[in-house]
């Protein structure tokens, strides 16, 4: 395989098993299970309702960051950086 | 002149006045300078204009009331109108920026190497930019009628005269450095009167904590107190589900999907100088939009909470002698009643208001706030919670400039897509750069023209097209920019019959349920949750259109000819960062 496909191989990985995360903490926690999470809580929150309208929101935000930050790595060991 | 008056005057008049020095000071001498402001803008600041280009009217002002009225239930906004970010950070902006051109159907006309294409991306930029625009005219004419009582049309032409100074001379650049200034003035405007809110009601100044605390002076926790408030007077549970989970699901994702996918969005990840900027700036634009819709749940919970609480004195009243008088209405409640949002009708004469939901025990108990529109929950919010006037001032301010930003992001989308698609990619492929920002500079004056006739006659289906907006990113422009990037052997056949087939169906959709062209009476089921099909609403569709879009135009590409070498080689050449175009000096 050459260079450029295992970079691109390796962002794929790195793209699904961000949106897998994506995934579980709005569509599952926020929606899906969110009735049964209502349960436990943390202060004031029923942790559902926490994750659908907080926990799922920073989330998000620290995803973008894990990727950009991991990308830039990935653009670097294979030598595909702009610099 | 009252004393708010001169507050209101004093705070929106200095915001403008910054807007036009930033508007004198940014002025755009190139068509790279217009359309993507010579891609020298710094991560962050892009991420902070992108947060106002993102955040419009509709989060501003109408988010938190849609939340204080929903509950539960509006986390599907909350969600939808950020989670887009992660697909966009993660499947689109890095590789659009690559391939460094000025517009969203540029890229898909040359990718798919058709005009056909790219025209029907044009067309589906159009409709959704201006369905959106005639929404920020309403918000920018009621803030001004509002707050500093000149008639509503008056406002309207004032803000469409700020827009044009700085869109028409500045084009990107310009728009860029002031919605930098907007962003701040929206987000000090916000969170300001909920911090105040925060405090009075838990003694905690942070609202995303206080929105978890006790009740000062108490042990209730204050969602705990929202809930029995709520519940005891015959309304459902702030906390619990109400609507399907089905129609929860495929809203959010249609949100999702809709938001990575409109392109006054994506273009702004034109104007970073690198593809790693590309991706950091998502996230920074993520964390800015955060700070409102971590917020914004906060000053939904403590609006309603305050609301109810001014009217039933005594949260659960047969007896209604602690009620609210009507011979002594605060002046919000007067300010507002001129205004026709709010409503009331002393049905059993006892000369004091009751406000109680459908599901009251006591069926002789009438509800007599017969209308309270949830629009105006955030404007309404300080002078309920009876915070001093500078900060309503700034709430004022923070309305119009979330929809001036949000409008001059719209406007720029439009004008380059008619002067660089249609005039330059089209109509006169060989005018010169001069003639074309000329070109660029006259679309983007007739699109506020346009844009400011539709807010003045607003078409009776204005309120309805803000789901066709969303239903058109996600169906038609998000899965061909996507399949585009990731999907080498995607060709003209398959991307054309995939938008055309979301497209289609999410029209049908909506048709249906809204009638044929927006027109009521041919509306052919039930908008309701009952008369929906598996429960699905209208705006809930884009993500199955989405859907139809990604298997029409995978299985008419499986059947038809792959696309030419040098498409190929461009998808391997947008896919690695190395090369990327370098920014224009500012």
């Amino acid at each position: 395989m050459s260079d450029a496909q295992k970079y691109w191989k390796a962002n794929i990985r790195l793209v699904i098993g961000c949106l897998v995360v994506w995934f579980v903490v709005s569509f599952g926690c926020g929606i899906l299970f969110a009735q049964q999470l209502n349960g436990i809580r943390i202060g004031g929150y029923q942790l559902g309702f926490w994750f659908a309208q907080q926990g799922s929101i920073y989330t998000f935000v620290a995803l973008i960051f894990f990727y950009a930050w991991r990308m830039n790595q990935l653009d670097r060991k294979f030598n595909v950086s702009e610099d | 002149m009252t004393n708010l008056q001169l507050w209101t005057y004093a705070v929106v008049g200095a915001t403008f006045c910054i807007y036009i020095f930033i508007a004198i000071k940014a002025r755009a001498t190139t068509t790279g300078e217009f359309y993507v402001a010579g891609k020298g803008v710094h991560p962050v600041l892009n991420g902070m204009a992108t947060g106002a280009d993102w955040m419009s009217a509709a989060s501003f002002i109408s988010m938190a009331g849609l939340i204080a009225f929903k509950g539960f239930d509006a986390s599907v906004y909350l969600m939808g109108w950020t989670g887009g970010y992660c697909l966009l950070a993660m499947l689109l902006a890095p590789y659009l920026r690559k391939y460094g051109k000025f517009t969203v159907p540029e890229f898909i006309g040359d990718r798919f190497y058709s005009q056909t294409a790219r025209v029907v991306a044009v067309i589906c930029l159009i409709v959704a930019s201006l369905t959106y625009v005639i929404g920020q005219m309403k918000g920018i004419g009621v803030a001004f009628s509002r707050f500093l009582e000149i008639p509503f049309e008056t406002g309207l032409f004032i803000g469409m005269g700020i827009v044009f100074i700085y869109a028409v001379l500045g084009g990107m650049k310009g728009v860029t450095y002031t919605q930098i200034a907007q962003y701040v003035v929206l987000i000090f405007a916000y969170t300001v009167p909920a911090i105040f809110i925060s405090l009075q009601l838990t003694g905690n100044p942070i609202p995303q904590l206080g929105l978890g605390s006790t009740m000062s002076g108490s042990d209730v926790y204050l969602l705990d107190k929202l809930d029995l408030v709520l519940t005891d007077l015959g309304f459902a549970a702030y906390t619990a589900q109400k609507g399907s989970t089905l129609n929860m699901f495929l809203l959010t994702m249609s949100l999702m999907i809709g938001t990575a996918g409109l392109p006054h969005v994506i273009t702004r990840f034109f104007t970073v100088p690198k593809v790693r900027d590309a991706r950091s700036s998502a996230g920074w634009a993520l964390v800015f939009i955060a700070v409102l819709y971590t917020t914004a749940p906060a000053v939904g919970a403590m609006a309603r909470l305050n609301l109810i609480d001014t009217i039933q004195a005594d949260s659960i009243a047969p007896d209604t002698s602690q009620n609210l008088k009507i011979d002594n209405l605060p002046a919000w409640f007067t300010n507002w009643e001129k205004t026709g949002l709010l409503k009331y009708e002393d049905k059993n004469g006892d000369g004091r208001l009751q406000y109680v939901g459908a599901k009251y025990g006591d069926t002789t108990v009438q509800n007599e706030m017969t209308k309270v529109d949830r629009d105006i929950m955030v404007l309404a919010n300080p002078e309920i919670a009876r915070l001093p006037n500078w900060v309503i001032a700034l709430v004022a301010a923070g309305g119009i400039a979330a929809a001036l930003s949000t409008a001059a992001g719209l406007l720029l989308a439009i004008s380059s897509a008619i002067s660089h698609d249609i005039v330059k990619g089209i109509i006169a492929k060989d005018i010169d750069d001069k003639t074309e920002l000329m070109a660029g500079r006259i679309a983007m004056a007739g699109a506020i023209v346009v844009a400011g006739y539709l807010g003045l006659n607003p078409p009776g289906f204005a309120a309805q097209v803000v789901a066709l907006a969303f239903g058109l990113a996600a169906s038609s422009i998000f899965p061909a920019l996507m399949m585009g990037i990731f999907v080498k052997r995607m060709n003209n056949a398959g991307a054309v019959c995939g938008m055309l087939a979301g497209l289609g169906s999410t029209l049908v959709y909506i048709f249906m349920y809204k009638g044929w062209f927006f027109v009521k009476s041919t509306a052919m089921m039930a908008d309701t949750p009952e008369g929906w099909i598996m429960g699905i609403s209208p705006g809930a569709f884009g993500a199955v259109g989405a859907l139809i879009n990604f298997a029409v135009a995978l299985s008419v590409c499986a059947v038809t000819k792959a696309p030419p070498e040098h498409i190929q080689h461009l998808v391997e050449d947008i896919r690695v960062p190395m090369g990327a175009g370098t920014a224009v000096d500012h």
